[in-house]
């Protein structure tokens, strides 16, 4: 009972993580019908930059302002010099830049950093686990930051003018436009956000699994299985998806099938899903696009 | 080209490729030309799908490795000529690609891509799984026998692998290049581009679908076989994400709907990371990364559309 | 003059729909834009909104705006309700609203406009929270013409208000539209099939026919002159 609790500790800690990354994904996809294959090792790449920002002597919290930022410029500016560009362009093409983004992230970071697997800090301690050992400091400080990160973007969307303009850009662009939403400037905003959110999965997920340039190939797949899990056209089922994903992955982990197929119980899951229930337990119908 | 030369064209071209290297080709360059005919076919088989028929795989690297993987087992395990196992392998792969083909089917393309993605990714995995291992060796994989010529032709076994090689692929492009030319083609080409007229003309689009699903998995699967053969070893690490995404650059590069273009596509996946590799172990991702960024934008249609051009726009 | 266009083309792609158009929309009033489906209203109106690419010239408020981007055109203030009222279907009809006033930064005008929106369309207050996909036809119209008078335009584009409504319905919003010109100083250009109804609150009108205008004048000579509404308009 008790490693059952502890398991389901673990799996909420980790489901944060793929409900951030799913997040990002659905972001873009509300807003453009794309999946951005590249969101897994844009986040790994933000995730080096903090680590050599840290290495460099710069306190961890420092570290981390600076590279959300950073993450932010380059989500956006890649939205602007190589998406917008291909809007219309057949699927393929945006496909085709999407894992041209994917390897030129993989491939830099591996000349750069080298593939081996390096340590990153975690800023929660290294004490003994809390609450008679049921969740180590890091999960506890990991979630509470997944959390914070997901309720600001939520607040973001809900009650703000940006976060309204975003939405609209995403549902309506040509009637955005007639109100003078400057839509094009949305998405790259939804693009920046994106990468940040992204970039704060990373660093909350390298303290667990290590850093190397494959990190996050891992990490997208359940985001890919929580998004469509709980319905890519809708931002909190997305969430909840990569909650039950994360709980999913290590109860199975554990008592199921064991860690040998973890991979493929997230394959498994998008399989399910996309024959079964399409549109996810809360989303809209996606079917019919031939 | 005048039409009788370009309907001659890929007879002496293939005439050559049989000949010129077993003159002049090194055992090891002999080696790359024959992993040149395998990628080709891998290309050619998720150009019939993404190409002409616009559903986007990638994940094709999965087919490659059950067909990889039928071979080196029947080989192993059962004694089967390595010959003998291209049927068995075309077969399974054609089943497996049909019931793959079938969940994504009446979804957006995102979704298709997003699915075989997944499947790359989970590929090794499940190649490793020690319900498997008995057959698949787990993670040490398979180690198998090169073969010799037979009938007591005089060619050593690099060059007679390399005629093997060729002559299955040179069937597989003919049976291609026979089918996207006829009407299967033009449904797979209308399904791609028009699915509502095409399915107003009465084009069973579900069905195409899976069919060419099926068939992509079919050609990927016996290159898979021949590679495995070529190769003499499977592991189950060797089919992960990027063979899949080699075989969709190399598809980028030589073209989409094109047949000349699977095989330009495949001289450039086998020979352009070897160079890169000089500079860096991370440089062939690299340049994969660039060129298909680079070629989205300036060049959709790949080399094969500059081929065209050249050929002064005719198709 | 507050529009003036002068040898206006448009096409989508290949196609060419507009032919060379030449007309104004005076300050104050209500200009008509009639003529039969297909015949490049709504053309005519994506042109002036930057949304897609035009020959020739127009002007606004002195200030060249073709070739302008969409947004900056609204934001000069050119309020369009496009052709299918251009509905946010799964924000609620608070949050249509609030978008429509995004180019404004004064609070308190915007309360104040909101609060007359409500006098004009006292459904828009019923409905407030709700999603404005779940309204009807005639809300979501009454919702597309109070969203775009909240960006407070000098110029108001109204694409076939009446399309799809029935007949009570559209005599109240037009009732409305009247009023909104009487009590303020908005111009507005407005397309219709319904040439009577066009007519009616109309000062000037403008008859399209693929592309080209066929005829112009006073609305109120044109509805006195029976040979001419017979011939052209068709009643
Ligand atoms: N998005 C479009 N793409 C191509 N042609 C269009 C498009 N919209 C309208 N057209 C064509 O342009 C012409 C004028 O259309 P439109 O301006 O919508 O007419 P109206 O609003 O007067 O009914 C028609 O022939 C129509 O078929
Ligand atoms: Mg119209």
């Amino acid at each position: 009972m008790d490693g059952l609790l502890h398991q389901l500790i673990s799996g909420i800690a980790s489901g944060g993580i793929y409900a951030s990354v799913a997040l990002a994904l659905v972001m873009i996809y509300q807003a453009t019908h794309h999946v951005n294959f590249a969101q897994g090792e844009m986040a790994m790449f933000s995730t080096y930059i903090a680590l050599t920002l840290i290495q460099a002597g710069v306190p961890y919290w420092a570290a981390f302002c600076i590279t959300v930022p950073i993450s932010f410029a380059m989500g956006a500016v890649i939205q602007r010099v190589l998406m917008e560009p291909l809007a219309k362009a057949p699927i393929l093409a945006s496909v085709g830049v999407f894992i041209g983004l994917l390897l030129m992230f993989n491939s830099v970071a591996g000349w750069i950093f080298t593939y081996t697997l390096k340590p990153f800090p975690t800023p929660f301690g290294e004490g003994k686990p809390l609450f008679g050992g049921f969740i180590s400091r890091h999960e506890l400080g990991s979630t509470a930051i997944t959390l914070v990160v997901l309720l600001s973007i939520w607040a973001f969307f809900r009650f703000t003018r940006l976060g309204l303009a975003m939405r609209a850009a995403a549902f309506n662009p040509v009637s955005s436009r007639l109100v003078g939403v400057p839509v094009n400037k949305m998405l790259a905003l939804g693009w920046g956000l994106a990468a940040s959110i992204g970039a704060i999965a990373g660093m909350m997920v390298a303290p667990v699994i290590f850093l190397d340039p494959n990190m996050m190939a891992g990490v997208l797949l359940y985001a890919f299985a929580g998004a469509l899990l709980g319905g890519i056209t809708n931002p909190l089922g997305a969430v909840i998806g990569g909650f039950i994903v994360g709980i999913i992955e290590n109860l199975g982990g554990a008592y199921v099938v064991g860690t040998e197929l973890k991979l493929t119980t997230a394959l498994f899951i998008i399989v399910v899903v996309l024959t079964v229930k399409p549109a996810g337990l809360f989303g809209k119908t996606v079917v019919s696009r031939v | 080209m005048n039409p009788t030369l370009s309907r001659v064209f890929p007879w002496l071209f293939f005439a050559a490729a049989a000949v010129l290297p077993l003159l002049f080709a090194s055992d090891y360059r002999l080696f790359q030309l024959t992993m040149v005919v395998v990628y080709a076919v891998a290309v050619l088989g998720l150009n019939l799908l993404t190409g002409y028929n616009g559903q986007v795989s990638l994940g094709n690297g999965a087919f490659y490795a059950i067909g990889a993987y039928t071979t080196a087992i029947l080989m192993d395990k059962f004694g089967v000529p390595y010959w003998a196992t291209l049927p068995f392998s075309a077969l399974v792969c054609a089943g497996v690609g049909f019931l793959i083909g079938l969940p994504a089917l009446r979804l957006g393309g995102m979704y298709l891509a997003l699915t075989t993605f997944a499947l790359a990714v989970a590929t090794p995995q499940l190649l490793k799984y020690k319900l498997f291992e008995g057959w698949t060796g787990g993670v040490q994989g398979i180690v198998i026998d090169k073969p010799d010529a037979p009938f007591g032709l005089p060619l050593n076994p690099d060059q007679w692998l390399y005629l093997f090689c060729l002559l299955v692929g040179g069937v597989l492009f003919l049976a291609a290049s026979n089918m996207v030319r006829g009407r299967i083609g033009r449904a797979m080409r209308a399904i791609r581009d028009q699915p509502t007229a095409a399915e107003a003309m009465g084009i069973d689009i579900a069905m195409f679908k899976t069919r060419t699903f099926a068939t992509s998995a079919l050609f990927t699967g016996i290159s898979g076989s021949l590679g495995a053969i070529t190769i003499q070893f499977v592991a189950p690490d060797a089919f992960g994400v990027p063979l899949s995404l080699t075989f969709f650059v190399g598809m980028v590069v030589g073209g989409g709907a094109s047949i000349a273009g699977a095989i330009m596509g495949a001289l450039f996946i086998q020979f352009v990371p070897n160079i890169a590799e000089e500079v860096s172990k991370a440089a062939p991702g690299a340049v994969y990364g660039l060129i298909l960024i680079g070629f989205m934008f300036l060049l959709p249609g790949g080399l094969a559309s500059l081929l065209r051009l050249l050929n002064g726009k005719r198709a | 003059m507050l529009l003036e266009v002068k040898a206006l083309h448009g096409a989508y792609g290949e196609s060419k729909v507009l032919h060379g158009l030449d007309f104004v929309v005076e300050e104050g009033g209500v200009t008509a834009l009639l003529g039969a489906n297909g015949a490049g209203k709504t053309t005519t109106l994506r042109a002036i909104s930057g949304m897609i690419k035009v020959e020739g010239e127009i002007t606004f408020a002195g200030k060249r705006i073709d070739g302008m981007a969409t947004e900056a055109i609204a934001k000069l203030g050119i309020a369009h309700v496009p052709d299918g009222r251009g509905t946010f279907m799964e924000l609620t009809v608070e949050e249509n609203l609030r978008l429509g006033s995004y180019t404004r930064n004064d609070r308190a005008g915007i309360a104040a406009d909101l609060a007359k929106m409500f006098e004009l369309f006292p459904k828009l207050k019923e409905r407030y929270h709700q999603q404005a996909g779940t309204l009807s036809g005639g809300e979501q119209q009454m919702l597309a013409i109070a969203r775009a008078l909240l960006l407070r335009p000098r110029l108001l584009l109204l694409d076939e208000p009446s399309f799809g409504l029935a007949p009570l319905i559209v005599r109240e919003i037009f009732a409305t539209l009247d009023e909104i010109v009487k009590a303020t100083k908005v111009s507005i250009l407005v397309v219709e099939q319904n040439a009577s109804l066009a007519l009616a609150i109309a000062d000037r009108a403008y008859l399209l026919e693929t592309g080209r205008f066929v005829m112009s004048g006073a609305a109120e000579d044109i509805r006195k002159d029976e040979t001419l509404r017979r011939s052209y308009l068709g009643y």
